[in-house]
């Protein structure tokens, strides 16, 4: 019953700054970090370790008092070496200064067979991967007391400048499968692996067993799950959906055949501003300096922590977000330009044809920088979001919704299938430059904790 | 350049809070914005990158969109008056002849609208937004080549005022600007904006003998009820002058009407490169046409009189209907929002416009009046488009 979905809509923005399908010998990040703020919906964040204390990788570090059976561990061993808080005493960074040699807490192998659904939940959200199950609704952290309807894996990443998946989990076949056959005991419905059907499907994913294998093609966001959802089981109210990264599919079965929580994983190092471009291999929440400094071709860049969809700007001695498998690091926009606004070019990257708007002419990679070119403004252009939004839901409607906080026209246009990543576009091409991913999670919010 | 972003600087402290111009911050804000794209970055959350088209040059194309109908316009005006008075001048004359009483209509038009809109953004602090750069342009376009310049500032100011702030300025209005503009003219002070006087530009001369300003919609009327078959009656018309109402002459616009709205070649221009940029829905434009034609061939079903026996591809170049559906109907603010929806307005914009036009013996030109209605039912329209969206989402929910 493996469907095959063409999407007709959708934008591939074609950025400069590829990584080149090879690993690339960096020095390996010394510092790492956990983010609270990585993981949305976290409410009463609660840190069980003090600055100055040594963890192994496997260590509990903290958890969320809101739904405290999930732990998040270290993922490596080291030292902490600062616990960071901003306004309001916001957790915001635990900083653990890492050993040359890893040693692991023994989190105990996981029979499969032997081990029965609850128990099978129980040590995933002791293990540590647990935070790698997305619910949908809402896109939050799962709850280990919720059984799905169904549990849908992405197996590709459509977004500007993404990791190969094929390439980034080499390897890995074993662990993958065991994550998958632990996946299909959460859940009484299918696990659904969607792959890139426009492309020679990795063996990895090709020879996976036990789940529906699904193929998508179209441009971007052909491989946002969201979207894939939408065309193979859609979310409606009441509905309780899983999502997991291939990434964290691998993680899990670290943990089931290993006995540990292995966090390490292949980032692709991407951007225009990179002179060494490539795929490296690190741990989650590293420190991304050695990957930045000294590789730079010019002084005014901006570092992200993911794509440049949805990523977020950290700092040269920022930390790589627990969800992300890349840094990209493009052009700081922070420059007037005259007639910015009429001059005709080539150059600038645009969904649109307006006078001057050339770029569909080129045919060749963009080096886009983080320039908003134009400021916000109301809705004015109408009929633009619904081309690069694949699916049967009214955005600007929607958006609409929000804004004036109407929770049943939330409800009803179908808030409750999109999360921020999958309006990523839309923000993108809105010529009038609204912040639609924050306005969705405002909404999603509303909906939330009402 | 840096000489002028340095003029900026260093007026910028008037304007900054606690400068003596602190209140007209938005409006300094507005004309650096024109000078320069401002430097402006992306949040360090969500989109990193933004699409290099904004507001400013959508609305740009928009009026690019117009150029040629205005150009048109101004050959057109100074080609009837001479025709009217019955002088042979050389083009150029007529060129000149027609700025010199286009270009005051559409200065007074900016001048005015812009004014009014400063003043808006200064009372209500709200960015200086470029939706008056289309209006301008519009509102001159729409407007008979002899109207008095106070009206058309009254009209402006009208429009601006009633038709847009009120709501909360630009993408928050619910009728189209130029058209309420226009519309408010059109009750106001129907002498200087309907019969047959006020199409072609006269001055203090008299036109030759035999010349008759009427517009074809009105010929048209006329002919219906004098029982004349159509084609005839516009064929004849000022036909000694070699100024008949053919299609040809029609579709190309050498006839009397406001200034941009004649040529339906140019309009089509327009089309043309509003569809390809994308910025206007072609969904719009071609159902506004289809509507049109087949309205007019319902009619022809029917016909009790001549001019409900025409033929149904002369609505399409007579009076302002390939303008009003080209630049007016598509405006996005005040049309239909929903794709499904815009078929559905545009359609009703052309039937809407020829049941007027035949029908309704006080209004010869429909389609300001079925622009403006189908302005107020676009938000049912979608409303329903809307609510079959929820409706599929809920039938799913119970399956």
């Amino acid at each position: 019953m493996s469907k095959n979905v063409k999407l007709r809509k959708g934008f591939d923005i074609n950025l400069a700054g590829k990584a080149a399908k090879e690993m690339v010998d960096f020095e390996p990040a010394q510092t790492f970090a956990i983010k609270p703020t990585d993981f949305v919906g976290m409410q009463r964040p609660k840190v069980l370790v003090n600055e100055g204390d040594t963890v192994k990788a496997g260590t509990p570090i903290l958890f969320d008092k809101a739904m405290d059976q999930v732990q998040y561990l270290s993922p490596v061993s080291g030292e902490i070496i600062e616990i960071k808080r901003g306004e309001k005493r916001k957790l915001l960074e635990i900083k653990i200064l890492a050993d040359k040699e890893i040693s692991y807490e023994n989190l105990g192998k996981i029979d499969l067979k032997s081990t029965d659904r609850s128990t099978l939940v129980e040590k995933l959200a002791a293990g540590g991967v647990w935070p790698h199950i997305i619910q949908r609704p809402y896109g939050v952290v799962a709850n280990p007391a919720d059984e799905p309807k169904a549990i849908f894996i992405s197996a590709f990443d459509s977004n500007p400048l993404a990791p190969d998946m094929g390439f980034v989990l080499q390897g890995e076949e074993q662990y993958f499968q065991a994550g998958l056959d632990a996946l299909t005991k959460l859940t009484s419905g299918k696990v659904h692996l969607n792959v890139n059907g426009a492309e020679q499907v990795p063996s990895l994913f090709a020879n996976a067993k036990g789940v529906q294998i699904n193929k998508f093609s179209g441009a971007h966001p052909a491989g946002n799950v969201g979207v894939q959802i939408h065309h193979l089981d859609p979310i409606n109210k009441g509905d309780i959906a899983w999502t997991v990264s291939p990434v964290g599919v691998v993680q899990m079965g670290k943990l089931i055949l290993e006995g540990k929580y292995d966090a390490s994983k292949t980032i692709a190092v991407t951007g225009s501003e990179l002179t060494n471009r490539g795929y490296v291999k690190t741990i989650s929440g590293a420190s991304v300096s050695t990957f930045v400094k000294g590789n730079l071709q010019s002084g005014n860049i901006r570092v992200i922590s993911g794509n440049v969809l949805t990523g977020e700007k950290i700092s040269m001695e920022g930390y790589l977000g627990f969800y992300h498998n890349q840094i990209t690091v493009i052009p700081e926009g922070d420059y007037e330009e005259f007639l910015g606004w009429l001059m005709p070019s080539t150059k600038k990257l645009s969904f649109h044809k307006a006078i001057g708007m050339l770029s569909f002419l080129n045919k060749g990679e963009f080096k886009v920088d983080t320039n908003t070119h134009g400021e916000e403004r109301p809705f004015v252009v109408s009929g633009v979001f619904e081309k690069v939004l694949p699916m049967d839901i009214l955005p600007t409607y929607l958006f609409k919704a929000i804004i004036a906080e109407d929770f049943d026209e939330m409800e009803e246009l179908g808030l409750y299938e999109i999360i921020e990543e999958d309006v990523a576009l839309c923000e993108f091409v809105d010529p009038s430059k609204n912040d639609l991913q924050q306005l969705v999670r405002s909404g999603i919010e509303l909906l939330m904790y009402s | 350049m840096k000489a002028l972003q340095n003029l900026f600087d260093s007026i910028k402290p008037n304007f900054e809070k606690g400068g003596k111009w602190e209140k007209f911050y938005t409006l300094y804000e507005g004309h650096r914005t024109i000078a320069f794209a401002p430097d402006l970055t992306t949040k360090s959350k969500g989109a990193q990158i933004k699409d290099a088209t904004d507001l400013k040059r959508v609305m740009i194309t928009v009026v690019i969109a117009m150029i040629p109908a205005l150009i048109f316009g101004i050959l057109n005006i100074g080609h009837q008056h001479f025709l009217a008075i019955g002088e042979e001048v050389t083009w150029i004359d007529k060129a000149l002849f027609g700025l010199w009483s286009v270009l005051p209509i559409l200065i007074v038009s900016y001048a005015i609208g812009l004014g009014t809109e400063f003043t808006f953004c200064v009372i209500r602090n709200h960015p200086v937004s470029e939706g008056f750069l289309v209006t301008g342009m519009l509102i001159a376009l729409v407007m008979p080549p002899h109207i008095p310049l106070w009206q058309v500032a009254l009209a402006t100011v009208f429009a601006v005022v009633v038709g847009k702030e009120v709501f909360g300025g630009t993408g928050m209005n619910i009728l189209n600007v130029a058209m309420t503009a226009r519309a408010f003219l059109y009750f106001a002070y129907p002498a200087q904006i309907s019969g047959d006087q006020v199409w072609t530009y006269m001055g203090d001369q008299t036109p030759v003998d035999g010349f008759s300003g009427a517009t074809a919609l009105a010929v048209a009327y006329n002919a219906g009820i004098d029982g004349v078959p159509v084609s005839d009656a516009l064929a004849s018309h000022n036909a000694s002058l070699g100024a008949d109402f053919s299609f040809w002459n029609m579709f190309m616009g050498w006839i009397p009407g406001s200034i941009g709205e004649t040529s339906t070649l140019m309009a089509l221009i327009g089309a043309v490169i509003l569809i390809y940029t994308g910025v206007a829905s072609w969904k719009i434009i071609v159902s506004g046409f289809g509507g049109a034609y087949l309205m007019g061939l319902v009619m022809n079903l029917f016909a009790s009189n001549e001019f409900m026996a025409m033929a149904p591809h002369f609505h399409w170049v007579m009076g302002g209907l390939a303008f009003g559906v080209v630049f007016m109907a598509t405006d996005p603010v005040s049309a239909a929002q929903t794709e499904t929806g815009k078929w559905i307005y545009g359609f009703l914009i052309g039937a809407l416009t020829v049941i007027i036009r035949v029908t309704n013996p006080a209004y010869p030109e429909g389609i300001m009046l079925a622009v403006l209605l189908m302005n107020v039912f676009a938000p049912l329209i979608d409303y329903y488009v809307v609510k079959a969206n929820k409706t599929r989402r809920l039938q799913r929910a119970t399956v």
